[in-house]
């Protein structure tokens, strides 16, 4: 068990930013914590990383108390704070070299972890640049380079990818999950794409509480109403009608023509369950050719805007 | 140590990295060399009738620490709290205190570099000057004993001061009203009208005016001395309290 989150609560003067959270997290995982502004994906992180403090509840990190043994908890965690603040003045090395030591690494070790990151980010062409000059998806990377440079167990991100344009946040996405092999992480995010392709859990979060808490894939299943299929058949139109119609899974369907003789049905299922075999088999059956036969997969951003639209919201809808 | 020597090294290169610094060196310089002329042309008439420490530190010690002492230290905490990076400064394995006196002696280092040139005017003074208007060693170590002393109360004075906002421009005023307090306590026994009984021993043993008379004339006084050193822990006690408040709130 990497992180074990109980009963954890945060107050602010007047308000709960926190309430009452509960989750753990195996090593070796991704996990994604999802949720609008302000859900407390931030503040969550925060007690985590040892910055504040919680106003209840318990939270370990591989097994330490963050409030007590917080020093400890401190040289295991790698933690990039939202909008990723850092030294605009220094050099990029020099950076990496000055958090390194601070985070108590050695001399020779230091050197040494330093060149590692500095590779593992794709940081060799600037590493003698000043920080502040640098653009804000390399920016990001140092940012990531220090988070990783002392070889933490755990790394927290909070928006690795806020502010970055598609081609970076694909570069540090791709950095994101090579890290999984060797660290858990535990990254934040509002941007739905970005959780669902990089993590192997999902907790989203809305005004403090956690909503839901699973692989991507379930969240999907159990939330997503109706399947949809989209088959691509070179079949004669009545006949085509006259199938659906007879199968009693399906709840609704439309048929518009395509290129040549094939037509292109999607089709709305009444149940959960996969029918691609029984449309392959009646296509078989029949002798017709089949060129697409696939399931349009209800994204996760459907879930997530079901869960998290504010209750006064959905009295209404 | 190693946390600290690491914040240390990063802090007085900062100094290094901005205007900042040089301009303060700048203007101390500046201040220094306009009174060494002073001095030099009052030496030019009869002998002094004062240690020459004294008559050289005098005017321009306090106007190069008054505004030299906000500009050094607005910047140790408010601007990390302003840019962020107080996050990542204190969730890595670095204690609060390691932090504060980690700030406290880069801003010290600094200060006592920007001191240097004043032995500069010392030895030009020794090349031109003939015997008997030679500074006396006792003179010029207590002269640095108080520069020291005196410079640890307003450093850590600021550091509290700094620690206290995120706004460098507030923290150098909070520092700037705090350092002229002290300034002026040695000035307030005289409209009070207090000559005697516990305030006015309590108001000039709080004057740092007049310890840095005597530092200069190089009369060592430990009560001067316990002031200096304890009023510093005291500030940066509660700079690392204020540090820690953030876990309180």
């Amino acid at each position: 068990m990497m992180i074990d989150v109980s009963n954890l609560s945060k107050s602010y003067a007047g308000t709960t930013a926190v309430a009452d959270v509960s989750f753990q997290v195996e090593r070796g995982e991704i996990v994604g914590l999802l949720g609008p502004n302000g859900a407390g994906k931030s503040t969550t992180m925060r007690i985590l990383a040892c910055f504040i403090p919680a106003t209840s509840g318990a939270a370990t990190v591989a097994g330490l108390d963050v409030f007590t043994q917080s020093d400890e908890v401190r040289r295991r965690i790698g933690y990039m704070p939202e909008n990723n603040p850092l030294h605009p003045e220094m050099r990029v090395r020099e950076y990496l070299k000055f958090r390194a030591r601070l985070k108590g690494l050695g001399r020779a070790r230091s050197r040494e972890r330093v060149d590692a990151v500095i590779t593992q980010c794709g940081l060799e062409s600037v590493n003698k640049r000043i920080i502040g000059h640098l653009s804000k998806g390399y920016r990001q990377r140092v940012g990531l380079a220090d988070a990783l440079v002392h070889e933490p167990e755990l790394i927290i991100l909070d928006e690795p990818t806020l502010g970055l344009d598609p081609s970076q946040i694909r570069s540090v996405r791709q950095l994101i999950k090579n890290l999984g092999r060797r660290h858990t992480v535990l990254l934040s995010s509002h941007i739905l794409p970005e959780v669902e392709m990089t993590c192997n859990r999902v907790l989203i979060m809305r005004e403090g509480r956690i909503l839901a808490a699973d692989t991507p894939e379930n969240l999907q299943r159990a939330f997503g109403k109706n399947g949809h299929l989209i088959a691509e058949i070179a079949a004669p139109f009545e006949e085509l009608k006259t199938c659906w119609e007879q199968m009693p899974e399906l709840a609704h369907y439309t048929i518009s023509a395509a290129e040549g003789d094939y037509h292109r049905c999607a089709l709305t299922l009444a149940g959960s369950h996969d029918l691609r075999p029984k449309i392959f088999a009646l296509v078989v059956e029949r002798g017709w050719k089949l060129r697409e036969l696939s399931r349009v997969r209800h994204s996760l951003e459907e879930v997530y805007i079901r869960l998290t639209r504010p209750e006064s919201e959905e009295e209404t809808l | 140590m190693q946390a600290c020597m690491t914040l240390i090294r990063r802090e007085v290169g900062s100094f290094f990295c901005s205007w900042i610094g040089y301009i303060v060196i700048a203007g101390a310089m500046f201040l220094m060399g306009l009174s060494f002329v002073t001095l030099l042309d009052k030496l030019q008439g009869e002998p002094a009738s004062m240690p020459l420490t004294e008559l050289f530190l005098g005017g321009c010690f306090w106007l190069i620490l008054l505004f030299s002492a906000p500009v050094i230290t607005m910047r140790l905490f408010a601007l990390e709290k302003s840019s962020g990076t107080f996050e990542t400064l204190m969730t890595a394995p670095v204690s609060d205190w390691q932090v504060v006196i980690a700030k406290f002696t880069a801003a010290m280092i600094f200060y006592m570099l920007m001191w240097l040139p004043m032995l500069a005017c010392v030895l030009a003074l020794r090349y031109f000057a003939r015997g008997s208007s030679l500074p006396n060693p006792g003179a010029l170590g207590g002269s640095y004993l108080g520069i020291f002393l005196i410079g640890c109360l307003y450093m850590a004075a600021g550091c509290f001061a700094s620690a206290l906002t995120r706004s460098q421009i507030v923290a150098a005023m909070i520092s700037f009203a705090f350092g002229l307090a002290f300034f002026l306590a040695g000035f307030l026994a005289g409209p009070l009208d207090l000559q005697r009984g516990w305030a006015a021993q309590a108001l000039n043993c709080v004057s740092v005016m007049g310890q840095m008379k005597d530092f200069a004339r190089g009369v060592v006084d430990t009560r001067s001395i316990v002031f200096c050193l304890t009023s510093t822990l005291f500030f940066l006690f509660l700079a690392c309290r204020v540090i820690e408040s953030r876990r309180w709130r």
